[in-house]
């Protein structure tokens, strides 16, 4: 009787919380690959995932803030692999590393306050925009790296906060999913976000200034990009103009996508990205250590995006009727 | 005192209350269509002024135009009696002017108490942290108030029918603190009739408050025959009738918007 009571609180709990059906996921697959890989369940193993997930949960946390207000933003992987390089040239005029990261993320910030006032003053379309600074990026790297990694700072304890110790950067990850999650469902700003992807013409009637709201939240998401390429590369030790780039922004975006954020905007979660983001971690962790040609980690993914997308919609339809 | 001010009286005491606005001689073209010629309207606090008229007579545009979303090219806006040129919507809502549009603007996503707090939602000063409970606590308390029910304030908007999604957005207007003036642009439209008596009797509720002036557009004249104070006549983008209420009849305003048609 009470094993039955707790299995209904479950279900109904399944179908309120989104995040909670990506979370069984993500333990059946860890379960999964505990039992059948060997090495899974070693700290070094999950400090491989927490590597490979770090960089998605970043930039997840801002596309997930973007996609709620309609927006998408596909030139965050190339703010990701630019951001170092910005760095480096600070620091190479003799600035302090703390200063230099500062106004690298400072100016990662500006690419999104660019990106937002072509979208509003313009009235073009997020896709396209970013798609083109995703280019121009691409090539800006390029030049400013001459295509040539470069050594990443890796003394003094900024560089031990910003990326080098062991879980630094994992930690940033989830002080930042933490603050954007407190900005999204406690603040006036989170709500106005929301209104504005669910109902732009409403948000508007309502006083709702939608073309600040959107800007602050491109602004954010490059900003939190740039932050989480510099992370990642004094974590490698290394800054390198290959790193980042459209893949690392898909992974992300499809982070969000998988943990429940709403393509058309309206709502999401950055709990849902984090939890996305492992899931996706896991599943190209087991696959490497079950020795499953990597190569089909990219079918599981595109299965998996479409099947999330499905069990979104589905779970969609049962929480309506479940509120009824 | 004289049987018509004894009449006046029981239409609701409103007669000697003070205007909240009052229209004189507006005009707007749109290039060669003169929607509005030469407009004179006025509604008293705690009245329900209904407005008639056939499609394209220039209803919308009067509104627009009493809301701030256009400006008349002639005449002018008397605001508690003072001129007033409104600047835009937000403009005409910080005065207390508010209306509620066909789309309804309300925001799917986002519950009940969200959408009633929209824009004006209460956070803990200085931090822009929100009063979730206590915007909660109030919600019920309005909707309670007014008697519009619904299964709880957390509920989506999306998820509830036509007409608690428009008694929402009429709560919303009237719960703006300072809201004098109401429009309502055909609340009724895309209802049915049980929903639509919902919004009947909440407008009925607000009007005995006595605090707030209505401007109602609706299609059907037995509706505006019983509920509203006065009833005014839009043809060709002038007002051709403004009559009480209780001195007209469905019959006569239906004979007197077709009679156009028949000298035409």
């Amino acid at each position: 009787m009470e094993a039955k009571q707790v299995a209904t609180a479950v279900g109904r709990g399944l179908v309120r919380r989104r995040e909670l059906s990506i979370f069984v996921v993500c333990v059946a697959a860890a379960i999964y690959f505990a039992v059948t890989g060997s090495g899974f369940t070693t700290s070094e193993n999950y400090h491989t995932i927490a590597q490979y997930v770090a960089p998605w949960i970043i930039i997840g946390a801002g596309e997930v803030m973007l996609l709620i207000c309609g927006q998408i933003d596909l030139s965050a992987g190339f703010v990701f692999t630019l951001a170092p390089f910005v760095l480096t040239s600070f620091t190479g005029d003799g600035m302090p590393l703390l200063l230099a990261l500062v106004c690298a993320v400072a100016i990662s910030a500006l690419v999104g306050v660019v990106n937002g006032l072509i979208h509003t003053l313009f009235n073009l379309a997020s896709f396209i925009v970013t798609l083109g600074m995703a280019f121009f990026l691409e090539g800006m790297s390029l030049i400013a790296s001459n295509a040539q990694p470069e050594a990443a700072p890796a003394n003094g304890w900024v560089a031990q906060v910003f990326g080098r110790a062991r879980w630094s950067e994992l930690i940033w990850a989830l002080a930042i999913v933490a603050v954007m999650q407190a900005l999204l469902s406690t603040t006036k700003f989170g709500v106005n976000t929301q209104a504005v992807g669910s109902n732009p013409i409403g948000a508007a009637e309502a006083g709702i200034r939608i073309n600040r709201i959107k800007i602050v939240n491109f602004a954010l998401c490059s900003g939190l990009a740039g932050l989480g390429g510099i992370l990642d590369g004094i974590r490698v030790g290394s800054f390198d103009p290959t790193n980042g780039g459209n893949e690392t922004m898909f992974l992300a975006v499809a982070s969000a996508v998988i943990g429940g954020t709403a393509l058309l905007g309206g709502s999401g979660t950055i709990i849902g990205a984090l939890l996305g983001a492992l899931l996706l971690g896991i599943v190209y962790d087991g696959f490497n250590l079950t020795g499953v040609n990597a190569n089909a980690f990219d079918v599981v993914l595109g299965i998996a995006i479409i099947a999330a997308m499905l069990l979104n919609v589905y779970l969609g339809v049962l929480r309506r009727k479940a509120s009824r | 005192m004289t049987a018509q001010e004894e009449g006046s009286v029981t239409a609701g005491g409103a007669e000697t209350a003070p205007e909240v606005i009052r229209a004189e001689h507006i005009s707007k073209r749109f290039g060669a269509v003169q929607a509005l010629k030469d407009v004179n309207l006025y509604v008293r606090r705690g009245e329900i002024l209904g407005l008639i008229g056939d499609n394209g007579a220039g209803k919308s545009t009067l509104i627009k135009t009493l809301t701030g979303f256009h400006r008349p090219d002639q005449g002018r806006l008397l605001f508690n009696g003072t001129e007033t040129a409104l600047r835009s919507v937000v403009h005409a809502r910080s005065l207390g002017i508010d209306t509620v549009f066909q789309d309804l603007a309300m925001i799917n996503d986002l519950p009940v108490y969200l959408n009633l707090f929209l824009n004006r939602e209460l956070t803990h000063r200085p931090l822009p942290v929100l009063r979730r409970s206590e915007m909660r606590r109030r919600a019920r308390e309005a909707l309670d108030s007014i008697g519009i029910s619904i299964p709880s304030v957390d509920t989506e908007v999306g998820q509830l029918s036509g007409g608690q999604r428009q008694a929402i957005a009429v709560a919303r207007s009237v719960y703006a603190e300072s809201t004098q003036l109401l429009l309502l642009d055909e609340p009724l439209a895309a209802m049915g009739a049980k929903e639509g008596g919902q919004i009947l009797r909440l407008l009925k509720r607000l009007k005995e408050r006595r605090d707030i002036a209505i401007i109602l557009i609706a299609h059907n004249y037995a509706q505006i025959v019983d509920i509203c104070d006065r009833v005014n006549l839009l043809q060709h983008g002038e007002i051709t009738l403004d009559r009480a209420s209780q001195e007209t009849s469905v019959s006569e305003l239906l004979e007197l918007v077709h009679a156009e048609y028949g000298v035409n």
